[in-house]
């Protein structure tokens, strides 16, 4: 199973996601932001980090480098997509998720370890979890608070596409606590913790982000 | 800034405008005909004599480029004149196996095994920081990491030791808040974790906050690059940001003067760092290592351009030519000594082989990263500067980069150091509660999440431990679980009433801090931050701590790998207490054996190793409740932080405990409030003797630990000859100290995590809070 990981300028846990994906079993494919192709990956990790610096707008820059073109074409037939902090910017950035990452309300960049709660175990990256699972991996972000219209939180919500919640407390001040939202169809999620970084007792808080990667083999198998 | 050009009026006709004013550059041959033309030594600071030494060098007067280069790198924060003298010492110690790269390049290089070897280095920007927080903490960060990857290494996580005036000073309140959002904006956006360091606060430091900062890299043994220029015919190249007017003088101006409040503002000299560049510029770096596109490299910070040519030059063959219009500008009205002095951050130097130099520029091509060809390695021994087709510079490098001034500056023992160390400080404490609750709530005993959330540790997922852990620790093989182990430690009240035990001190507790992770401590650095070396008083006390550290490391065995000198922290005639931050390096076979300082478990026999006495000279008890600083420090005893570091890195290994936290300022009372409440577990235990020295009392060689098994420690421990003291058992949701007090875990917590928040505003307000420890777990 081939998992794509982009590097953008400026990215930097590209190394951790490809580490997750290869202690769940998957081959990482390191995929570089100015090349066209996917190199046939059977799904695509877009890394934390600061890509371009943040400048301009988190993400902004890189939802256009020229492998996004292929990134977005793909996810709309189905591609697994999965964008971590900065990722998940990129994806906001790119159209393939709905809402922004704002400025936290704070304004303090903020990492801790942080309590989330699994809403939908049925996308292409949560399968390993179960519904309403409760798991701890580290957040850490500047510009982290999800922020959408109401009317856009209110259908979010009656489509159950909010993936994970913070709970035992919200780090950056995120509309209705939301950490993580999915495309219609459950193949694309963006989160801004970092489950690559909970997938080692060694290193990690828990080895709970493990299973974001455990689960895309499973829905590339079942695809 | 003085001018570098005389402007002379050739023609009045008003139709002429731009013929009007010409610029006449100061060039070798017009300085060689104007001898008496005068020139702005002084306020470049140079000494009368310094500059006539440079007149006698060149055989004329120097040009404008050349006075400009002489001033930055004869300053005393790159030449070191007041302190090379002293720093010979470091020298002088017995040669280390470890050892691969000594002092003198940009960064020790030290031989971990498994054919890895690591480079770290601690650099200052205090000076810069107090002026503009934010960027004077980013770039310093900035700078420390061009220096390790200059070694060859990828950088792989940092550390920062800060100090600041009072907590509740308004001025504090400027500062820190902007020194720490320069240390995580900077270092965050590099993907470099930060794994621990030090947050201080003293009077002394209000006109004078340090801001120290460390950078550890990696690199397998082959890997190693130098900084020097070899091989007629080979092309300098400048690579990286562009050259703009930032930071000009930063070195001569900032670093190398005492502040004063009458003089002028002092904004324009400090850098703006870009960490985005920087990260591009990390990663085309070490691909352009892999590729073996370069035969030396050298990273520009103090003194920029001027230092980066003349180092490589004076290290090299000593030939070098610079045409000068290829470096490219930010700004075109830049005058050519300004290109040459800018402290422009994110810029490298290499020297490239002809026919590497298309291959070279393509990986930069590849990560956005300009470069420029601006010069050769020529025959000879002079390096050359030419601007508009004329010759601006013609030095031997080696006087510029090498022989700089060196001084044996007057020293005089401190006249009130008598009467500091015969103020003895009291010695009983009225109410141990009340007591321990003022030491583990003040600014210096508080918990410090309100910086270090602010800091991403885990970035590159190879951090094992960071703080609030004793030592911070990286995994650097993850196929053999090789890692290393890093503490930084900089007592400044111990330096004040010693300066030479003071810094032996501060050596002993960052060893003791690396081998209670269970590391073997290896090699050491250090940031000596002191008042004014023209100060005959501060010159002793910086004597003396080098005098003392060396001594240390003699003792322990230890090389030192190098450091930094910062010197004129000092507002008029008050300098900072003597503040030598100490950093040591040790080894993890297996990291997976490291030892946490918190307690997991109920249950667990809670062991003291080391022999307390009654010391509070230069205690935080002492300065806390009593607001007192006199006597002596603690009684040091290197061979026995020998023993206890030897049993630590065996029972770590063995798996003999559970944790293990080293006591240093607080004492007992500090270090059991970090156990307990890192996972919320309490503890039942009894102390001996007087409860004043056992609680708050400093003496060293000392470190609590955790074990089931305590009959093993025990015996380990009598084996090693380190006394053992058993104080009880965890448990429970207080910390109970039979017949003395009882502090529930939830007021202690209060009382540990409210200080900062308080004192520099509550993220907390608008969200929920998750207090240290307390993280729901699956």
């Amino acid at each position: 199973m081939r998992i794509g990981v982009i590097t953008f300028p400026g990215s930097l846990d590209d190394v951790d996601a490809a580490r997750a994906v290869r202690l769940a079993g998957g081959e990482p494919v390191a995929l570089w932001h100015a090349d066209d192709d996917l190199s046939g990956v059977d799904a695509v990790v877009l890394p934390g980090g600061f890509s371009y610096g943040d400048y301009l707008r988190a993400g902004a820059i890189a939802a256009r480098a020229p492998l996004m073109r292929s990134v977005v074409d793909r996810a709309h037939a189905g591609l697994p997509v999965l964008g971590i902090c900065n990722g998940f910017q990129v994806l906001c950035e790119a159209g393939l998720l709905p809402g922004a990452l704002t400025r936290n309300s704070h304004l303090h960049f903020r990492n801790r370890d942080q309590g989330l709660a699994v809403e939908r175990a049925d996308t292409a990256w949560t399968t390993s979890f179960t519904q309403g699972q409760q798991i701890v991996v580290p957040v850490k972000n500047g510009e982290g608070r999800y922020v959408a219209a109401d009317a856009d939180l209110d259908r979010l919500e009656g489509e159950g596409r909010v993936v994970v919640r913070y709970v035992g407390g919200n780090p950056n001040g995120s509309s209705r606590d939301i950490a993580g939202v999915t495309s219609a169809d459950g193949r694309v999620v963006g989160l801004m913790p970092h489950p690559e970084h909970a997938v080692e007792d060694l290193t990690g808080p828990s080895e709970d982000g493990l299973g974001f990667f455990t689960s895309v083999l499973t829905a590339v198998v079942a695809a | 800034m003085t001018a570098d050009v005389t402007t002379e009026r050739v023609d009045d006709g008003p139709a002429d405008h731009a013929a009007r004013v010409m610029p006449q550059l100061d060039t070798v041959s017009h300085a060689a005909v104007s001898p008496d033309d005068e020139q702005p030594y002084a306020e470049l600071g140079l000494r009368a004599d310094e500059y006539a030494r440079i007149r006698e060098i060149l055989g004329r007067r120097p040009t404008t480029a050349e006075l400009a280069m002489y001033s930055v790198m004869w300053s005393e924060h790159c030449s070191y004149k007041s302190s090379k003298v002293h720093l010979r010492r470091f020298a002088d110690l017995p040669e280390s196996d470890a050892l691969l790269v000594g002092m003198g390049e940009n960064a020790g290089v030290v031989d971990v095994g498994e054919g890895w070897a690591v480079t770290f280095k601690v650099e200052s920007h205090n000076h810069p920081s107090y002026v503009e927080p934010y960027q004077g903490a980013a770039t310093g960060v900035g700078g420390i990491v061009r220096d390790i990857l200059t070694m060859g290494a990828r950088p792989v996580a940092v550390m920062d030791s800060l100090r600041f005036g009072r907590a509740d000073a308004p001025d504090t309140a400027r500062v820190l808040p902007g020194v720490v959002a320069g240390v995580g904006g900077y270092g965050n956006c590099l993907g470099l974790p930060n794994i621990g360091g030090e947050l201080l606060f003293d009077d002394c430091y209000a006109g004078n906050p340090l801001v120290n900062a460390l950078c550890v890299g990696v690199l397998r043994h082959e890997d190693l690059q130098l900084a020097k220029a070899e091989g007629t015919g080979n092309k300098v190249v400048l690579f990286g940001a562009r050259t703009g007017g930032d930071g000009i003088g930063g070195v001569s101006v900032l670093a190398s003067e005492t502040f004063d409040a009458e003089g002028p503002a002092k904004r324009p000299a400090v850098q703006v760092g870009d960490p985005f560049t920087e990260k591009l510029l990390i990663e085309a770096c070490l691909e352009i290592f892999a590729a073996g596109l370069v035969t030396g490299i050298q990273d520009l910070g103090g003194a920029g351009i001027s230092c980066a040519t003349s180092e490589l030059a004076a290290a090299g063959s000593g030939g070098m030519a610079i045409d000068l219009d290829a470096v490219p500008l930010r700004d075109s009205t830049l005058t050519p000594a300004e290109i040459l002095m800018s402290e422009s951050q994110e810029r490298m130097c290499a020297i490239v082989e002809p026919g590497k130099v298309a291959d070279f520029l393509a990986v930069c091509r590849k990560w956005d990263v300009l470069a420029t060809v601006i010069g050769e390695v020529t025959d000879g021994d002079r390096l050359t500067i030419d601007w508009h087709g004329e010759r601006i510079v013609d030095v031997p490098p080696r006087t510029v980069a090498l022989e700089g001034p060196r001084y044996e500056r007057p020293m005089a023992r401190p006249a009130d150091l008598d009467a500091l160390q015969a103020d003895a400080p009291p010695s009983s404490s009225a109410d141990l509660r009340a007591d321990w609750l003022a030491v583990v709530s003040s600014p210096d005993g508080a918990d410090k999440t309100w910086v270090t959330e602010q800091y991403d540790r885990y970035v590159r997922g190879n951090t094992v431990l960071a703080q609030p852990e004793d030592a911070g620790v990286v995994r650097i093989d993850e196929s053999s679980n090789l890692g290393i182990a890093l503490s930084l430690d900089g007592n400044a009240r111990y330096a004040r009433l010693d300066p030479y035990t003071g810094a032996q001190l501060n050596l002993a507790e960052a060893y003791r801090n690396v081998a209670v992770s269970g590391a073997r401590p290896l090699a050491v650095t250090n940031c000596l931050n002191f008042g004014s070396p023209e100060e005959p008083e501060v010159m002793w006390q910086f004597a003396e701590a080098v005098r003392g550290l060396a001594d240390g490391c003699r003792e322990l065995g230890l090389p030192v790998t190098g450091g930094n000198v910062s010197l004129y922290n000092q507002t008029g005639d008050v300098a900072i207490n003597p503040t030598p931050v100490i950093g040591v390096l040790g080894v993890h076979a297996d990291v997976r054996r490291r030892v946490p300082t918190g307690w997991r478990a109920d249950g667990e026999t809670v062991l003291l190793l080391g022999e307390t006495r009654p010391e509070f000279g230069g205690s935080a008890w002492a300065a806390v409740v009593h607001a007192h600083l006199g006597g002596l420090p603690p009684r040091l005893d290197l061979a026995a932080e020998r023993a206890l570091g030897e049993l630590l890195v065996g029972l770590a290994a063995d798996g003999g405990v559970s944790s293990a936290h080293d006591l240093a300022d607080g004492g007992l009372a500090q270090a059991l409030t970090e156990s307990s409440l890192r996972y919320g577990v309490g503890a039942r235990l009894t102390v001996d003797g007087d409860p004043t020295a056992a609680l708050f009392g400093e003496s060293v060689a000392r470190v609590v630990v955790t074990t089931s098994d305590p009959a093993a420690v025990r015996a380990a421990a009598e084996a090693a000859g380190v006394p053992v003291t058993e104080l009880g058992t965890t448990g429970g949701d207080a910390l109970v100290l039979d017949g003395l007090l009882e502090l529930p875990l939830a007021e202690l917590r209060e009382a540990w995590t409210a200080t900062l928040p308080a004192l520099f505003g509550s993220p907390e307000v608008a969200v929920g809070t998750v207090p240290a420890g307390t993280v729901p777990t699956s």
